[in-house]
């Protein structure tokens, strides 16, 4: 759709602009405030100039929460995305009660407030009360997530691929639905392969939604929280300290808020990056969506 | 009659997806003694007391009432705004239009953890700490972008033609927006509503920085007990299956925009 050009839709976004503003700029202020000063209370500053950068780009600490942060973010996508696929593909095509309880009971783990995500996993993995826990005990796993690092983590990646697959499953399911009857009729004539059919006709239309899912994934994981908070803590030790858990630690734990003050924007910085790819997948998704229908 | 494969992988996925929260509701129903004293796959001698417990008590049942009301608050203060935005975004371009949009999009993908200190200040010096709006206006931070962008999405749907017969007509522009626009892009109203109401409801992080004991929400409220009075499962279990209500409650109207929602406007 062509846009006419008009300066006074402004005063459309202005109250968008003022309440984001205070939400989002005078706190990313006070954020590059901290990183480039020092300070010992009473609101004395002293100017650190990027010694908390130069502190925060060579520490091991920071290292080590990167490290497992990309790990896990790693991992997720690479058993959501395949998993969530699988799933649109079996999901009921016909318009009906069941395939609308399917994607209800699909859409439930989704709208569990994250801490009590985190609560659930926690009673259902324990080996004393936990169904999980006491299967594995039972079948003679030496299974603990307080003490174990391993099974900390295949707990923490368990829940959250039981969390958010079924994100990469509704997106996928969405772009499934958008492929006409007759491309499958056409498929069956020339008696195209199951892969095949999958390979040339549905991953091409679930291309645009798969990228959607694959970089919101990306997005949430790369900032997960209370979830891993509430399970482990972040240990045993540091072994599930996730880079969102580690930031919280230092600024509202220490009050080491220099150091975290530069981790914050370092970290906003990737965040900024990925964001501008979503921003440019997003607009493209319109425009080859505007150019089809001129078609 | 024959079974499809696809019915037994949907069958599958299903279970387990619904064991854990099976299991917190079976755990909601047993009494503390039999939750730690034995395991059994269902509750032995059923008990609603850890309701009770939870819907008698003021310093529990507070936290449900404290995260409805700034949820509530959040929500229309996010759908109120993100409106005449949206169709700003979706009719006209004007200076810096892209930018700005680009911009909302940061801070919907902003880590909660970088702003919670800075908020924590900034609400301390607006003398606003433990109230329902800070915590209203702090989720605005993504729920504002998200609104903007999905009912963009849905505005960008309806034709522009509709608009232009109404200023022939000679509606003013409230009057058109209120009465032709607005009733256009219900379902798109809805659907932004219902996912303000639910990114609000299910962070914790900014929420719990933001309050002391006033309007502490929910979560908090299960994370502080429960480590106090030396782990109270079935309470918290109860506290727990509480929590999936609201979510539970409205996600059958909106079942078919739900990739839409997550997808902000797009798909």
């Amino acid at each position: 759709m062509d846009r006419p050009w008009n300066n006074k839709a402004w005063f459309l976004v202005l109250p968008v602009l003022a309440l984001v503003a205070i939400s989002a700029v005078i706190p990313l202020m006070t954020v590059v405030n901290y990183a480039f000063n020092d300070t010992f209370g009473n609101n004395q500053f002293f100017w650190a100039g990027l010694e908390w950068f130069d502190e925060m780009i060579h520490s091991s600490r920071l290292h080590g929460a990167l490290g497992r942060q990309i790990l896990f973010s790693a991992i997720i996508l690479a058993i959501e995305v395949p998993l969530g696929i699988f799933i649109a593909l079996n999901m009921p095509k016909n318009k009906g009660f069941w395939s609308s309880l399917c994607l209800v009971l699909m859409a439930l783990p989704l709208l569990i407030p994250f801490n009590v995500v985190g609560t659930i996993w926690q009673i259902f993995g324990r080996v004393d009360i936990g169904l999980l826990g006491r299967t594995l005990s039972a079948l003679g796993v030496d299974y603990n997530y307080v003490s174990d690092p391993i099974d900390a983590w295949i707990t923490v990646i368990v829940m959250d691929v039981w969390h958010w697959t079924s994100l990469v499953a509704l997106l996928c399911f969405a772009g499934l639905q958008s492929i006409p009857q007759a491309y499958y009729q056409a498929a069956k004539i020339d008696q195209a392969s199951r892969w095949a059919v999958f390979r040339h006709i549905e991953l091409p239309k679930m291309k645009g939604v798969l990228l959607i899912a694959v970089l919101l994934r990306f997005m949430d994981s790369f900032m997960i929280y209370t979830e891993p908070f509430v399970v482990t803590g972040g240990g045993p030790g540091n072994a599930t300290t996730f880079l969102s858990i580690d930031l919280a630690k230092m600024a509202t734990g220490q009050f080491d808020l220099g150091p975290a003050a530069a981790f914050s924007l370092m970290y906003f910085l990737v965040i900024l990056l990925i964001s501008w790819v979503f921003y440019t997948v997003m607009t493209n998704l319109d425009r080859d969506e505007t150019s089809g229908e001129a078609k | 009659m024959r079974i499809r494969p696809s019915a037994i992988v949907m069958t599958v996925y299903i279970l387990f997806l619904l064991l854990p929260i099976y299991w917190l509701l079976n755990m909601s129903l047993k009494t503390n003694a039999e939750i730690t004293g034995g395991f059994s796959l269902w509750p032995r001698d059923l008990t609603f007391r850890n309701f009770a417990t939870i819907l008698s008590d003021p310093s529990w049942y507070m936290g449900y009432v404290n995260s409805l009301i700034y949820v509530v608050l959040n929500t229309v203060i996010s759908i109120t705004v993100a409106l005449p935005a949206a169709y700003a975004f979706s009719r006209y371009r004007f200076l810096g239009d892209k930018h700005l949009f680009f911009w909302l999009l940061t801070n919907r993908m902003a880590p909660p953890a970088v702003f919670a200190l800075p908020f924590f200040q900034l609400y301390s010096a607006m003398n606003l700490i433990d109230t329902h709006i800070a915590v209203a206006l702090a989720h605005c931070l993504f729920n504002v972008p998200l609104a903007v962008w999905i009912l963009e999405g849905f505005m960008r749907g309806v034709p522009k033609e509709i608009d232009e017969t109404a200023w022939i007509d000679g509606y003013s522009f409230p009057r058109f927006f209120a009465r032709i626009f607005m009733p256009l892009i219900a379902n798109g109203i809805g659907v932004a509503a219902f996912f303000c109401f639910m990114f609000s409801w299910v962070e914790l992080l900014l929420s719990r920085t933001l309050t002391t004991t006033v309007a502490k929400p929910i979560g908090v409220t299960m994370t502080r007990t429960v480590s106090a009075s030396g782990m109270d499962w079935g309470v918290l279990a109860a506290a727990g299956i509480l929590t999936l209500i609201p979510g539970a409650l409205v996600i059958w109207f909106v079942r078919n925009y739900i990739a839409r929602g997550f997808a902000l406007g797009r798909v």
